[in-house]
Parts: structure tokens; sequence; C-alpha cells
């Protein structure tokens, strides 16, 4: 009798098996059909300053701020995401443009936070400081729950900066001789207005083009992508532009020499007022050669004018 | 007592027969249909690599050889491979010259050390687009240091040069010490394989993988060839 109980039980388990199991357990060849599923707010943290977020408070400001750009799974196909240039942000990969921290690494929860605030110049990322500061934060918890890296990975170390020297005339001169030496030239031209030899084959790591900086656009209001001041100017050739063709200088520019880099930089904002602009301006426009032991490459311009020289 | 002992007899046999009988196999591969022809790269936007190249060199995506060979494919032990942890000690160099990446693929293991040096009189800069690993991108003027780096997941990760735009290599980063890449027209060869069964995979850029499986039994070499379509442009 119970053998007989066994058996059926077995052949019944078979049979159900059979008729519903089988078709999932050996179904390779057939997708699973239909929308794709929401994606989970996994329970995500940012940390900036005195304020915590939590990625499962920024759901509603997603849904009705970024979706449209970034996407509902946060991989920038968002329906607008076509018509856009420079394309947005691509979350599941977790590579960002601005970050104080090296090349390779995540950024901090500070470094996205100023993201958002700020806003990415000659992009379509508006300025989202109509945000308050704590919902800024959650989404910056939001940001997260599109890549495993955030649970995986530590943000990398910010980058130490020396505290900022004068800015002098040979500072400038150094600086001029650096984005020479280094050839920034190559892509942002000899004038800094995006122009250079390797300008126009530039594409991202995604494959779209992507322009170069133009230092020489704009006037007072002339922005850079992560931010306006020396620091930030500072931060972004030593970290370097992930996701795009601008690399990181850390391993080859010395600190302080970094800072006359960015002295010079300043001047090719022609139309900018600036201290740097003041300096070069007392010098009556003319930058010194530098003298350097090693010599600068010939195919790089070699006029001692005021570089720039507007439209 | 007794199963103890059966099982270190076992054992010493298995060892020695693994060092007594080293298979290898060996191949060739090929493509069908008509490949994509190399293009003659132009550098004259950079003068200092223009001039080490007394004939203008050429794009190496697809590289053929004679009798439909196929170059610049790795092929390695994907699944059996019996020292999937080993990481050598050696690093593996990936070398800037005349503007091009020597050698245009290179294998390396996870964790592996890796150097990337400069030759040239001119500023690159190096940008592997990884996926699974972290992407960075680095500057390296002349005369710098190499830099440094290992991979910590496997990952096929092309590597480019933004201010030199035709500069395309590929890290093949595996889990094996054993894998070849093939040259000569399409050859290579997989030896010191102790006797097991093996997956074996080959991959080209372009042309995507391939897989066989292979039972090595003993000191013998096993032909094992892979053929590719060429893609269609």
């Amino acid at each position: 009798m119970r053998l007989i109980s066994a058996i059926l039980f077995i052949a019944m388990l078979e049979f159900a098996v059979a008729a519903g199991l089988t078709p999932l357990a050996c179904g390779q060849d057939v997708p699973d059909v239909g929308p794709k599923p929401p994606l989970a707010v996994k329970a995500m943290e940012s940390h900036i300053g005195d304020l915590t977020g939590h990625s499962a408070d920024a759901k509603n400001n997603y849904r009705r701020y970024c979706v449209g750009c970034h996407g509902e799974y946060g991989d920038s196909n968002g329906e607008n995401a076509i018509w856009l240039d420079p394309k947005p942000r691509d979350f599941s990969i977790a590579t960002f443009k601005c970050r104080s921290t090296p090349t390779g690494t995540l950024p901090t929860d500070e470094d996205l936070f100023k993201s958002i605030g700020r806003g990415f110049t000659n992009s379509n990322m508006p300025i989202w400081n109509t945000l308050g500061r704590q919902e800024r934060a959650d989404l910056v918890a939001y940001i997260k729950i599109f890549s495993p890296r955030w649970s995986n990975e530590k943000a990398g170390e910010p980058i130490k900066i020396p505290p900022e020297p004068p800015v002098t005339i040979e500072s400038i001169a150094h600086g001029k001789a650096l984005f020479t030496k280094l050839e920034c030239w190559k892509c942002h031209g000899p004038h800094g207005e995006g122009d250079g030899p390797s300008a126009a084959t530039l594409t991202d790591s995604k494959d779209n083009p992507i322009r170069p900086y133009n230092f020489a656009l704009g006037r007072d209001d002339s922005r850079f992508k992560c931010g306006s001041t020396n620091q930030d100017i500072y931060k972004i050739f030593m970290t370097g532009v992930d996701g795009t063709p601008m690399p990181s200088f850390a391993d080859v520019i010395q600190p302080n020499d970094a800072w006359d880099l960015v002295h010079f930089l300043r001047t090719l904002q022609v139309h900018r007022h600036s201290k740097e602009n003041e300096v070069l301006s007392a010098a009556h426009g003319v930058i010194p050669p530098y003298v350097d032991k090693t010599p600068a490459p010939t195919a790089a311009p070699a006029d001692n004018k005021t570089p720039g020289g507007g439209q | 007592m007794r199963a103890k002992q059966l099982l270190l007899t076992v054992l010493v046999l298995l060892v020695c027969s693994s060092l007594m009988f080293a298979g290898t196999v060996s191949g060739r591969v090929t493509y069908t249909g008509t490949p994509v022809k190399a293009k003659p790269i132009d550098m004259s936007k950079e003068p200092s690599c223009a001039k080490q190249h007394a004939t203008p060199v050429t794009t190496e995506t697809v590289v053929t050889g004679p009798n439909n060979g196929l170059e610049n494919v790795v092929v390695y032990i994907s699944s059996g491979a019996p020292d999937d942890s080993q990481v050598p000690s050696q690093a593996v160099t990936f070398e800037q010259k005349g503007c091009q990446y020597i050698p245009h693929v290179l294998v390396m293991h996870t964790n592996q050390e890796l150097k990337i040096v400069n030759d040239d009189q001119t500023s690159h800069n190096i940008h592997p687009l990884a996926k699974v690993n972290r992407e960075w991108n680095k500057s390296q003027p002349p005369g710098t240091p190499p830099i440094v780096d290992k991979y910590e997941k496997p990952e096929f990760i092309s590597v480019k040069c933004n201010v030199h735009p035709w500069m395309h290599g590929e890290f093949a980063v595996l889990t094996t010490n054993h894998y070849d890449v093939s040259k000569g027209g399409g050859d290579f060869k997989l030896p010191n394989l102790p006797p097991g069964k093996y997956t074996i995979t080959a991959w080209h850029e372009d042309y995507g993988t391939q897989t066989a499986d292979v039972t090595i039994t003993g000191n013998e070499t096993k032909e094992q060839n892979f053929t590719f379509k060429a893609k269609a442009y």
C-alpha cells in the first residue's frame, strides 16, 4: 500500500514537472518576453557633510526630472537621449566625468552632489539647484542603484591639492611651456580654441563624437564643465574626465607645476576677467619664454604673443 | 588506512602522469569569405611617427596570411585549465612605438603586472575602454616612466589613443596561462596540457568567438582548427 502511494506520488510529481516546469528548466531558447520589469530601488545612501541621502526618497524626483534623459534603468537611454549631444551619463557603468578622485575610480558623494547642483556647461544637463539640498543628496544615493560598483568598490581617495602659489608672469610662462610640452594643444588647439589637429577625430568611450573644450568662448560667464574655480581646473587635468578623451596627467605633472598650468589656462579665457589676465596685461600681453632643460617639440606653436586672440 | 594509501598512490600517479604526458593542441585559424582590406594609415599629422615608417603601416583589425590564415586570434583554454589561479610573476609589456601598439593584441592573466611604455617622441594617452574592469585614461608624454597597472577581472578590452585616432589595440585579460595568439599565417599552439577535457576558445576582435572541446589523453598532439566567417563591409 505504502509502495503504491509512493509510486503514485512520484508519477504525479513527474507529470507536474513535465507539464509545468520543464519548459522553464530547459527553456534556453525561450526569452523572457514582455515589458522589462521595473528596477528594484536598492537601499543606497549618500553622505554629503551633515546630509544623508536615501535612494528610496529620490524615486519620485528621479522619475520626474531625470528619467527623460538618463532612462528608467539609468543607462542613458531615456526617450530624449537620442536628441542629445553630448549623451546623458550612463549610470549603469558608473564612469563619471567630474571627480576629485583619480582616473578609473568612483567619485565621492560630494562630487556627484556638486555635479547635480552645477549642471554641465555645453550640454543639456541643467543646474538642479532648484531642488533642495536633501533632494539632491537623495538623488546621489539613487544614482548608485544602477551599478553594482557602488556596492563592491569604495570611492577613490580625493587627490591632494597644494595651496595655490601667487599668480606671476613666470608662473604663466611655465604653464605655457607645459601646455606645449604635454601637447594639450593637440586637441585644445594652440590658442585653446578647441581646434587642435586631433580635435575633429575625438570620440567618447561610446564612440560618440566629442569636442575638446574651447577656452576662448564666453566672457565672465565662461564656465568649465567641472566647476569654475582654479581648484576645479587643477582637478580636471589631474583626475582626467573619465569616459572622454581627456586623460589624467597626475603621473606626469608635479603639483606645483600643475598650478602654473592652471594660471596659463586662465589666460586662454581671453574675454574673462581674472587675476591671471591682469598679470598678463601688466606684462603688456607678452608671455616671456620659459627656459627649460628639455626642448619643446618643434611642431608646437612658438609665438610669444598673447595666446587666444579672440574672434 | 588502506584507502588512504590507495588515494596517495593514485595522487602520485596522477601527478606523474601529468608530468609525463603533456599533450599539445595545435592548429590553424582561417577565414572564409572576403575580409576587409587593411588600409594604409596616414600619420602625416604626427611627423615624428610618420618618419619611422618607410612604407605606410596598415590597419590591424583584420590581419590575414597566406592560405586564408587569420592572425591576431587569441586561442586559449576557457575551461578545464589546470592552473587557473597561477598569476605569472613576470610583467607583460605594451609598447607604443611609431604611433602603433606593439603587440596589437596583448594577452595577460588577471592580476598580472601590465607595463605600458612610450618609446615615441610624442605624448600618447592610453585609454583602455574597459567595461567590466574600471575604465581609466592616462597621459604618457615622451620620456616618462612606464605606466604600471593590472586588471582584476577577465575581459577583452579595446585600447585607444585619443590623440592619434588610428592607434588601436586590444588587451585580452584571461584566467589561464594556456594561450597563444595566432601568427605566421594563422598558426597557434597550446603545449603542456595534462590529460583532461578542455574547452578551447578562439577570439578575434572583429569576428567574435568560437569554441571547441578537446580531450587530451596522453602524450599527444591534437589538431584543432578554427574557421571564422569574414565580416562583410
